[in-house]
């Protein structure tokens, strides 16, 4: 895309989407240690991860800030406004993750009594991977304004969905077996159900990533039911 | 300053060095340089103003003193009582008027006496100071039998000489003895003049009179010349406006822009730079010649000044066409009025003012202006049927102001080189009342928006 | 009877009000408009955008012949207004005119009174059989282009000697005057205030319910602000015509979107 008559914009437009990125990236780490502590119990990693968040509200606020001030300054259209409100829509959300994973480093530290069983957090540390990798894909699609790898994103994301209701029938299985294992299971359940919220971000953030590009709705053909709720 | 102690490769690029702020108090070498040309400039100005100032004081103080003589009329002034048997008698002899100018001497002695003056008069000088009276009175007796015997007064015109002595055109001095006036008379002129006999009267003949003989100075009058002009410019004006605005406007408003239309922009530049004398052939070969209208009558002058004043009119014309607005137009347009109505509405009205101002530019030019009126004739004096057979006056034979002021100074007498300049100032108060009553009109076509 | 305004809605809803097919505009050898399709809907504003020298006022003085004025201007193609060709030998651009009104860039009043401003049309086209019929419809012009208010008790005073919002609003009064159907505005606020921009703006919202509004405008957002529809002009082609909203959220057309965010050059 050609650039602006005013260069000023610009600028203002690349420090914007750089700002987006840097979020995205803060996110995604905290989503991995946050995880990463849960599954090694790790509390030191789980209270830094907590403490970090406060630079992702920060900086959230700072590009909402900048948001504003860019629509009042120069009434943007077109590409540009589509840019500008995903990437107000885009930062909620990354917002949000990290908010996600705040909480899961939080439980970290109500479990405190330890995992007994590491088998427990095998099918959340699966379901990370695939939210996580969700996450990266779409922060890719953004930065270089992949409007297929955005749709690609949204697609994956009913695997995600599968994912944590097959966790959840596992967990609710444990917890049948062995009573004493549903303090954890709960925590863990609750983990997986941030993880799966995670995912559901990753596809607001590609539907927007698809909006900005496009200038389209991304056709969403896949039915968003809660298989969770007709498990029992 | 430290410029002088910087390496010269340092110094030279003054873009490196940050700006200082200069004083707003201290007057730069280019600044001082343009103030000192502006007030040269207007220096220049105020001298172009004086210059002009000073030709204009000199020509009107030029035309005013020499103007003036001609509005006062030196009269002597004889009252006396003629009875039935003076009469009776006078009519009697061989020698009638010769009777009259005997009493009439009489009374002028008389009057003199009164005032306390002895001096001879000899009925030689008299003539020679007021003519023959005899005539006059005779003339005036015999139509009004009925003043007999009571007190009549006479105001008879001096003669041009006794005029010219009168307004001091001519001293003691300069004259020399002639059949006209002797030096010996102006010692009974002044004594008349002590006498309050011989009087200096505002001249209304002068205003009203037509042009006399070459030997007549002191009859000569404006009026009918004033006349003759003011009925040209009733022709022109009636002529030139509406032909020039409608030429005009189809100009400037309607007509495709094409070769020809260009042809005829060209040729009303042109014609307007014509010499009038052009016109004045013209005249004289199509009115008069061609057409067989009357010669020397103010509706051919008229015609001849019409075609002379209507390329200045179409031009100016069309200048305040072209300074009103487009946006006017479009206006009126884009409510749906005609072309016409557009123009009719609303581009002519907010023209007038200028269209006014080129007519009276145009009319004024046609005033003074000489040449073709001397082809066409408009020269002759006129005394017959004045002022009685102006009325049907356009084809009557007539003269004009410039022409009749050039004919004056085309005489020898000096008496009519005086004339001559009063019927500038005549002149140039008819131009001036009729470029106040332009302003007045245009005044009010402003008010109206 | 009852079924009329069903039948006018419906063919409001279907027809145009103006259509333009392939119209060509030359100025002497210069082609200024080329192959311009449009379809303008009736009671709705549809907004010309484009840089300058794009030839949207040029188009837009198409629609009621006001290019009949300049000589060397041509205009080729068909444009019909309700179905009947403008262009057609047996149309009278006068009558046109009175059918299609016009309100220019720069207010231009008569230096009239403001009375005689707006009466000026209903007089020539003796729409007014006596004065109070005249007089109403000066009153009702004035009041739907919102300035009976503001300018009732001074009638009679020159309309030259109103504010500039005013002033476009006296020139919008005296178009409706003459009960157009459709009114062409050419850059009406461009020389306003934002106060008196904002005011115009409301009035030809409040147009829109009677009339078929077309306007040009160097102001994207006053274009969004006020149009249905917008058409994007682009050295004399029309590069994209549609809702305003898709227009300025996602153009189609890559010269458009350029356009709109401030990318030319």
């Amino acid at each position: 895309m050609s650039e602006h008559t005013v260069s000023a914009y610009d600028e203002e437009l690349t420090e914007m989407a750089g700002k987006i990125a840097e979020m995205g990236g803060l996110a995604e780490v905290a989503f991995a240690d946050a995880v990463s502590a849960l599954v090694s119990q790790d509390l030191e990693l789980a209270k830094s991860t907590i403490a970090n968040d406060e630079r992702l509200d920060n900086l959230h606020q700072e590009v909402e800030m900048k948001l504003v001030e860019m629509i009042a300054r120069r009434q943007p259209m077109g590409q540009d406004l589509r840019e500008i409100t995903a990437a107000s829509r885009i930062a909620n959300d990354l917002e949000r993750v990290g908010d996600l994973a705040k909480n899961v480093a939080k439980r970290v530290i109500a479990i405190d009594s330890g995992l007994n069983s590491k088998k427990l957090a095998i099918g959340v540390e699966h379901m990370t991977e695939l939210a996580l990798a969700q996450v990266k894909q779409v922060l890719d699609a953004y930065t270089r304004r992949d409007a297929e790898a955005a749709r690609r994103v949204q697609e994956a994301d009913a695997e995600v969905d599968a994912i944590y209701t097959s966790l959840f029938r596992e967990l609710l299985t444990y917890m049948m077996e062995d009573p004493r294992v549903i303090t954890q299971c709960v925590h863990l359940l609750f983990c997986a159900k941030n993880i799966e919220r995670i995912g559901d971000h990753a596809t607001n953030i590609a539907e927007n990533v698809y909006y900005m590009v496009t200038g389209e709705r991304l056709p969403e053909d896949r039915e968003k039911l809660d298989e969770t709720t007709g498990a029992v | 300053m430290t410029d002088a102690t910087l390496p010269p490769e340092t110094a030279q690029p003054a873009a490196k060095t940050p700006m200082q702020p200069k004083s707003l108090y201290a007057i730069d070498d280019l600044t001082r340089k343009r103030n000192a040309a502006e007030k040269r400039f207007q220096a220049y100005g105020i001298t172009a103003i004086g210059i002009g100032l000073f030709f204009l004081v000199v020509l009107a103080y030029a035309i005013i003193s020499q103007g003036i003589p001609a509005f006062s009329r030196t009269v002597v002034e004889v009252e006396f009582t003629l009875t039935q048997a003076q009469y009776e008698e006078a009519e009697g002899t061989l020698f009638k008027t010769r009777a009259y100018e005997e009493i009439f001497i009489g009374a002028l002695t008389g009057q003199l006496q009164d005032s306390g003056i002895e001096t001879p008069v000899e009925p030689e000088a008299i003539e020679r100071i007021v003519g023959k009276p005899g005539g006059t009175i005779r003339e005036f007796f015999r139509e009004n039998e009925d003043r007999l015997g009571e007190p009549v007064q006479f105001d008879l015109a001096a003669s041009s000489r006794v005029d010219g002595y009168m307004s001091g055109r001519i001293t003691r001095e300069s004259m020399t003895d002639s059949r006209f006036l002797m030096k010996s008379d102006l010692d009974l002129v002044d004594n008349l003049v002590e006498a309050q006999v011989i009087k200096t009267v505002f001249n209304w003949p002068f205003i009203t009179g037509a042009d006399a003989g070459v030997d007549n100075a002191a009859a000569a009058g404006i009026g009918a010349s004033v006349v003759g002009s003011f009925f040209m410019m009733l022709v022109v004006l009636f002529l030139s406006l509406p032909i020039g605005v409608a030429a005009s406007i189809y100009l400037e408003e309607f007509a495709p822009q094409n070769r020809f239309t260009d042809l005829i922009e060209v040729n009303i530049s042109n014609l307007a730079a014509v010499p009038s004398i052009v016109f004045g052939i013209l005249g004289l070969a199509v009115f008069i010649q061609f057409m067989h209208l009357p010669q020397s009558a103010p509706l051919v002058g008229g015609l001849v000044l019409t075609l002379m004043t209507l390329p200045t009119i179409i031009i100016s014309t069309r200048a305040s066409l072209k300074a009103v607005p487009p946006s006017i137009r479009d206006a009126a347009l884009g409510v749906g009025a005609s072309k016409m109505q557009a123009t009719f509405h609303h581009v002519l009205p907010l023209a007038m003012p200028g269209i006014l101002t080129g007519t009276i530019i145009g009319l004024a030019q046609a005033l003074g202006e000489t040449a073709p009126l001397l082809l066409i004739g408009m020269v002759g004096f006129v005394a017959r049927g004045y002022p009685e057979g102006f009325i049907e006056g356009f084809t009557e034979p007539n003269s004009a102001m410039p022409a009749q002021i050039y004919t004056w100074a085309a005489r020898s007498d000096l008496a009519f080189t005086e004339k001559a300049w009063g019927g500038i100032v005549v002149l140039l108060i008819f131009l001036l009342s009729m470029n106040i009553l332009a302003i007045i009109l245009r005044r009010r076509f402003e008010r109206r928006w | 009877m009852n079924e009329m305004p069903s039948i006018e809605q419906a063919n409001a809803m279907s027809d145009s009000k103006i259509s333009a097919n392939k119209v060509q505009v030359y100025y002497g050898d210069t082609h200024a408009i080329k192959d311009v399709d449009i379809e303008i809907q009736p009671r709705s504003v549809t907004s010309f955008i484009g840089p300058s020298g794009c030839g949207k006022s040029t188009f837009l003085r198409t629609i009621n012949r006001m290019n009949d004025t300049i000589d060397i201007c041509r205009v080729e193609g068909s444009i019909k207004i309700d179905g009947e060709d403008i262009y057609d030998p047996k149309v009278d651009p006068v009558q046109l005119r009175a059918k299609v009104g016009m309100v220019f860039q720069k207010p231009n009043p008569f230096p009239k009174s403001i009375y005689d401003n707006i009466a000026y049309g209903p007089r020539i086209h003796g729409l007014a059989r006596n004065k109070a019929e005249l007089d109403d419809i000066v009153s009702s012009s004035l009041q739907k282009a919102g300035l009976w208010e503001e300018v009732k008790n001074r009638l009679d005073e020159p309309g030259t000697g109103m504010s500039g919002g005013q002033q476009q609003r006296l020139c919008i009064a005296r178009a409706i005057a003459v009960s157009p159907e459709v009114i062409l505005m050419d850059e009406p606020c461009s020389a306003l205030d934002p106060i008196a921009t904002a005011k115009v703006e409301e009035l030809i919202d409040e147009l829109r319910e009677n009339f078929t509004i077309v306007i040009v405008t160097h102001s994207m957002q006053q274009a969004a602000r006020v149009s249905q529809r917008t058409a994007f002009f682009h050295l004399g082609i029309l590069v994209e015509e549609g809702p305003t909203e898709d227009i300025f959220t996602n153009p189609k057309d890559k010269r458009t979107q350029d356009y709109i965010t401030g990318r030319f050059g």
